[in-house]
């Protein structure tokens, strides 16, 4: 039996609150969508939630993700279901109308306060399914500790739901929160739109039982090790192998596990991150025990994305380190020290065997397990993979209108993916529901804010665990004590982890309870945390800049692990500087930008069209500007994909649209000749056409693209029988009959001005741009002879396929290594003029000669010439090799780390067709979610002028490059003064003045002086 | 805050508090997370600061600028603990330099008091043309910038440290010379100029110098 509850009415329902359903409620929320983010664990969180850290940059995954769940689970617009699954869909889009079942989790949301007392009396130990089973748990236990909602749930294993015996979890809750009789509940939503976000599957190598996993003790899946490595894991961050709980020395990883194999059981198809997040585990693994000897087994290695290829050679230079290539097998569990033995093949000394403490296997990615029940409830396809099925041109759509998908489920693909899909089906649905925007939306209602002007100070301490990660190294309570003990601190307690929603909470009662007006949590960094904890502020009633972050995580304890004593004393220090500032903070005003309506996109390429496009969707005035005549950019010269897109029939259907859309307008040969204002009020000037133009606007969309290289070496440009693969591709299409007349072999060469020293990355679309070009040449042509000299075949995802196939059909994969390289040289054969390759042959030991009468040169993608101005006009940061740069590598794919501006496609980064596509609905998505504001909240840690200290130098107006600050006559004469929209608060004018006239608000020279002084105590 | 926004007050209150060095960690240049390029305004007041230190007997080398990325974890604590022992090998601000505690006092408060004139200097003479790690060095290694600090600074901060320590009891220009190690010549011309203007008056009993 279940019971039903009346209709409930949104906007969209997000099905799967991982990462990628996370942002797009955000999204959603702040577009003034009303949301019903669902998800059938326990809580939000997803995969994302027990990963340790993220490549390439090792920040810490639960710190990066979990904000994101109390920002969910605070915005007036989203309401979180978990637990639930859906049961019917009927309707269409616009009106839809979703049954949903809420699987009893025996214990009452609203009424459990999320105290564990139950979890403490319970009997049963369960094996936790978060720690993937390698440590236990109780049968009545919370997800995990940043869990949103903060609540417990009964496993299936309770000893109550299996044969109704004990109860006492019952009885040991004071709030009569427990209900075992609990019944699966249904409850209907109507809603516009859905987004299916369902993510992924960890490939399962217990089955087939690959390597020996679930017999031989100490191997280990990927993901179980993701949970050795966390401080919140089974063994609290220390790694410990599961027979002997051990720490191992030695550690053999195992590239491609279900992986890039047409074995049954296994998946044709690469998982597109095993690569990099192997690299990612060797690093840590290092990290927590310098002397561990790791061997990884690998395949290609498959390193294209953004930093990826400097990631790859971190990981490889560390000592210890070994890359071996070579597939392998498992030899045997050694019966006395549970150690197990790795079979592999080396080119040199044949077959090798060699013995390791622990392995790894890197697992892949699989469709979600419900991926066919999905299909049948929403009527979408799915691909023969089990992966939602999308088109090329649109890989955000579904093949039922008004759903849509994101995240792994649309194919094996990474975090920041997730996240710009996510944004992307943001734009998609507003667009689709662009008339309903704002009516069901509500605006987050605050207290009042105390007027603390005439109150003591009184400082309040939270000093948070973080699990193990600081209470294993720090004394926290010793440091409760002493906060307790300093000069107007009123406060101090501590916490497991202070970011969960019920610590949050508390600190806000804190705050009214105890009359605290100023607030200082000691915990780890103000990057990821601070906007939370000032929310927390504004819920308590107090302004929000009345808050200080002591770093005793990142500063102390991570650095000083085995220096305990220290650690803790060295995290009073940071305590009592943070505490002294603290006192010194003073409320601030945040205030509010006008925003203009209209987008700026610069870049008339795919990227720029199908943003301006999707922008103009959604109802908002876009101007596209673009350098040259014509649109169409660097697409203009693809005819087809890999994955059978029609480039150009696409890109004329795109260009039509642009000219008919009224909210559309084009600038042709356009240079932008200058940039001020700032988020919400750009103002651009722009040549075009021999007129000059001012563009308002509210946002800018970066899609300036990307160049093909030009190459040095292989005889281009002396010889034309060598071409690039663009060119190839261009004469193809002219008719490739007349470009294959005479022609009997071609060799492609890759990595052709691309990893290497000078340039160190991979331009990532070049293998599957070879694979997809040698298939074309077998297709006009069968009987010529295709070479491909590779380094590592890099067509991650589902292009793998399209490898494979070109290997059925005869292409030949020669691979080099970048120490001897292939030569190209003229030579004659048979009397014909030929292009002779030769490469070394490492079995044969001398170098193989290929004669070809084509050389095609796989050449880098490299930064447009004109993006270094652009990047300078806009204010964005490059990153090593001239590609923008984006806010936050994960979490903030399409941002600039410059409010209001965006980025997409190959100027971020050289991408595929559909990659492109994806990446511009993103970057429309967040900008369409910034112009549905009608104002923007600008920091109050900005500068101002004392007019009285001023002397009228001018040295800050000079100091400043953001042109913030200007003169303004008054009753005193020309004083400086700031324009608070412009100002960025970096200070430099402060440290300029004279006479400490202009002060950084926040960061003012009594506060750091006090703090200073605090240190040196 | 970016770390042109390190005052050069900041760096002396930490010395004044008796930190032993202070380091200032900043983006690398080229990597200006403001894309305001600040880091040079940190390089150039670290180079002058180092001068002041240098000019009134404490080791520059207490004084370090590097530069960090947000993800070079490793880097930071390695160059942490090698400016720990550098540090540790000068001895602790003073002794190392072999300044009583007073005198030290008295020196870091002279420069602390001139700290508005030099943001002025700073910025009408003290102007690097070319952003360059190069350019700076090679510029506040100049002869010309020896020229411009005894033109422009020196003899500003002599007389700031003779008026500090002075502000302690009358002292006689041998005495003066001793605690800040400043040549008794020098002493007597500083001597001379600041009676005339007033600044300090000599009482011909003691044969010492005190405050106007």
């Amino acid at each position: 039996m279940t019971a039903a509850r009346a209709s409930r009415v949104g906007d969209v329902m997000v099905l799967g609150g991982g990462i990628s359903g996370i942002q797009a409620a955000l999204d959603f929320a702040t577009a003034g969508f009303r949301v019903y983010l669902v998800d059938k664990a326990p809580t939000i969180g997803g995969k994302m939630a027990q990963l340790d850290k993220t490549f390439p940059t090792n920040d810490c995954s639960m710190c990066i993700e979990s904000p994101k769940f109390i920002e969910c689970d605070r915005h007036p617009n989203i309401e979180i279901l978990t637990h639930t699954e859906v049961k019917e869909v009927a309707g269409a889009a616009g009106d839809f109308t979703i049954t949903l079942t809420k699987k009893p989790r025996y214990v009452n949301e609203d009424v459990c306060t999320g105290c564990t007392t139950c979890v403490e009396y319970c009997p049963i130990p369960i094996p936790d399914p978060f720690n993937q089973e390698l440590s236990q748990n109780k049968a009545i236990h919370i997800y995990f500790s940043q869990a949103v909602p903060l609540v417990p749930y009964i496993d299936e294993r309770c000893r109550f739901l299996e044969d109704d015996k004990c109860a006492i979890c019952e009885g040991a809750c004071k709030n009569h929160a427990i209900d075992l009789h609990q019944k699966p509940v249904e409850e209907v939503v109507k809603v516009g739109a859905v987004v299916l976000s369902p993510g992924y599957g960890a490939f399962d190598p217990r089955p087939r039982g690959d390597y020996g996993y679930g017999k031989i003790r100490n191997v280990v899946t990927s993901l179980d090790f993701e949970r050795l490595l966390c401080a919140t894991g089974p063994h609290e961050g220390e790694i410990l192998r599961p027979s002997d709980k051990k720490h191992p020395h030695k550690i053999a990883w195992i590239h491609c596990v279900g992986s890039r194999q047409v074995q049954a059981g296994g998946h044709s198809y690469c998982s597109s991150v095993c690569c990099a997040y192997i690299q990612k585990q060797v690093i840590l693994a290092k990290d927590h025990d310098a002397g561990t000897e790791a061997v990884v087994f690998h395949n290609d290695i498959r390193s294209y994305g953004k930093d990826f290829e400097r990631f790859y050679e971190r990981a490889q230079k560390l000592p210890g380190v070994r890359f071996q290539r070579s597939y392998v097998a498992i030899g045997r569990e050694i019966p006395e020290t549970g150690n197990v033995t790795v079979r592999y093949a080396t080119d040199r000394d044949g077959v090798k065997e060699e013995e390791f403490d622990l392995v790894v296997l890197g697992v892949g990615m699989e469709p979600p397990a419900d991926a066919g029940k999905l299909a049948r409830q929403f009527g979408i396809e799915l691909d023969a993979h089990g992966f939602c099925k999308t088109s090329p041109s649109n890989p955000i759509a579904t093949s039922r209108p008004g759903v849509f998908v994101t995240g792994a489920f649309q194919g094996p693909m990474d975090i920041p993916e997730a996240v710009v899909t996510a944004s992307g089906a943001a734009a998609l649905t507003g667009a689709l529901l662009r008339s309903r925007r704002g009516k069901l939306a509500r605006d987050r209602v605050y207290p009042a804010e105390r007027d603390v002007s005439a109150e003591e100070t009184r400082v309040g301490v939270f000093a948070c665990h973080c699990g193990a990660n600081i209470g294993r190294v720090v004394d926290v309570p010793g440091l409760v004590e002493y906060a307790k003990g300093l000069d107007h601190v009123a406060h101090a307690e501590e916490g497991l982890f202070i970011c969960s929603t019920d610590a949050a909470a508390k600190i806000s009662s804190t705050i009214r309870d105890k009359k605290l007006n100023r607030v200082v949590v000691a915990a780890c960094t103000p990057r990821t945390h601070e906007p939370l904890f000032r929310d927390t502020l504004r819920e308590g009633g107090i302004n929000q800049y009345f808050f200080d972050m002591a770093n005793i995580r990142e500063h102390c304890s991570w650095v000083h692990s085995r220096q305990k004593e220290e650690a803790s004393q060295k995290a009073k220090d940071i305590v009592r500087m943070s505490v002294a500032r603290a006192v010194h903070l003073e409320p601030l005003e945040e205030s509010r930008l006008h925003v203009t309506r209209v987008a700026l996109v610069v870049g008339g390429g795919l990227a720029g069209m199908t943003a301006a496009l999707s922008l103009a969707d959604q109802g908002f005035e876009v101007e596209l500007v673009e350098k040259q005549k014509e649109l169409g950019g660097m697409a203009r010269r693809l005819s087809y994909t890999l994955e059978g897109l029609d480039v150009q029939a696409h890109l004329a259907a795109l260009v039509r649209r642009i000219y008919a859309h009224a909210l559309v307008h084009v600038s042709h040969e356009a240079t932008i000749t200058d940039v001020s204002g700032y988020v919400g009020n750009f103002v651009t000037t722009v040549r075009t056409e021999g007129r000059q133009k001012t563009i308002r606007h509210g946002v800018t969309v970066l899609a300036t693209g990307a160049d093909e290289h030009r190459p040095e070496e292989y005889l281009y440009g002396e010889d034309a029988r060598v071409v690039t693969q663009l060119e190839l591709e261009e004469r193809l299409a002219a008719g490739a009959g007349a470009a294959l007349a005479d022609v009997r072999a071609v060799a492609m060469i890759q990595c052709v001005g691309c990893r290497r020293a000078d340039r160190n990355y991979c331009a990532r679309i070049c293998c599957s741009q070879a694979v997809k070009n040698a298939l074309r040449l077998k297709k006009h042509k069968p009987d010529l002879d295709v070479y491909i000299l590779f380094r590592d075949m890099r067509t991650y995802g589902l292009r793998e396929d399209s490898y494979r196939l070109a290997a059925d059909k005869g292409v030949h994969f020669v691979r080099w290594a970048p120490d001897d390289g292939p030569r190209v040289e003229p030579a004659e054969t048979e009397g014909r003029p030929i292009l002779r390759v030769t490469v070394p042959d490492p079995v044969l030991g001398r170098r193989l000669a290929l004669d070809v009468d084509r050389v095609v040169l796989s050449a880098a993608v490299v930064p447009s010439a004109g993006a270094p101005e652009v990047a300078r006009q806009f204010k964005v940061a490059m990153n090593p090799d001239g590609f923008f740069q984006e806010a936050h590598v994960k979490l903030r794919p399409v941002d600039s780390a410059g409010d209001g501006v965006f980025i997409c496609g190959a100027g971020h980064y050289p991408k595929h067709v559909t990659e492109t596509i994806n990446q511009a609905l993103g970057a429309a998505g967040r900008a369409g979610c910034l112009l549905s504001q009608d104002t923007i909240a600008a920091s109050g840690a900005i500068c101002r002028v004392s007019e009285r200290d001023c002397v009228s130098c001018g040295a800050c107006i000079t100091a400043c490059r953001y042109d913030a600050i200007g003169w303004t006559d008054g009753p005193g004469g020309r004083k400086a003064s700031v324009n608070p929209a412009l100002c960025k608060g970096d200070g430099l004018c402060c440290a300029k003045c004279p006479t400490d006239a202009i002060v950084l608000r926040h960061f003012t020279n009594e506060e750091i002086l006090h703090q200073i002084d605090a240190a040196l105590e | 805050m970016c770390t042109g926004r390190v005052d050069l007050s900041f760096v002396l209150r930490a010395f004044h508090g008796r930190a032993d060095g202070v380091i200032i960690g900043g983006c690398w240049p080229g990597e200006c997370h403001y894309v305001t390029e600040g880091n040079y305004d940190a390089l150039g007041n670290v180079h002058l600061c180092k001068r002041l230190l240098r000019h009134v007997g404490i080791r520059p080398e207490r004084l370090r600028l590097e530069w960090i990325a947000a993800s070079e974890g490793n880097r930071f604590a390695e160059l942490m603990s090698d400016f720990v022992g550098q540090v540790t090998a000068l001895g602790p601000l003073g002794r190392g330099e072999g300044i009583a505690d007073e005198d030290l006092r008295l020196r870091l408060a002279a420069v602390d008091k001139l700290v508005p004139y030099l943001k002025l200097v700073e910025r009408e003479k003290l102007r690097v043309p070319v952003k360059s790690e190069q350019a700076y060095q090679a510029f506040y290694g100049s002869a010309e910038m020896d020229r411009l600090f005894d033109a422009l600074v020196a003899d500003k901060l002599a007389v700031s440290q003779i008026l500090a320590c002075l502000e302690t009891g009358p002292q006689s220009t041998g005495e003066l010379s001793a605690r800040l190690g400043l040549g008794s010549s020098d002493v007597a011309k500083h001597m001379r100029s600041s009676s005339s203007r007033g600044l300090v008056r000599y009482l011909q009993a003691e044969g010492k110098y005190a405050l106007a």
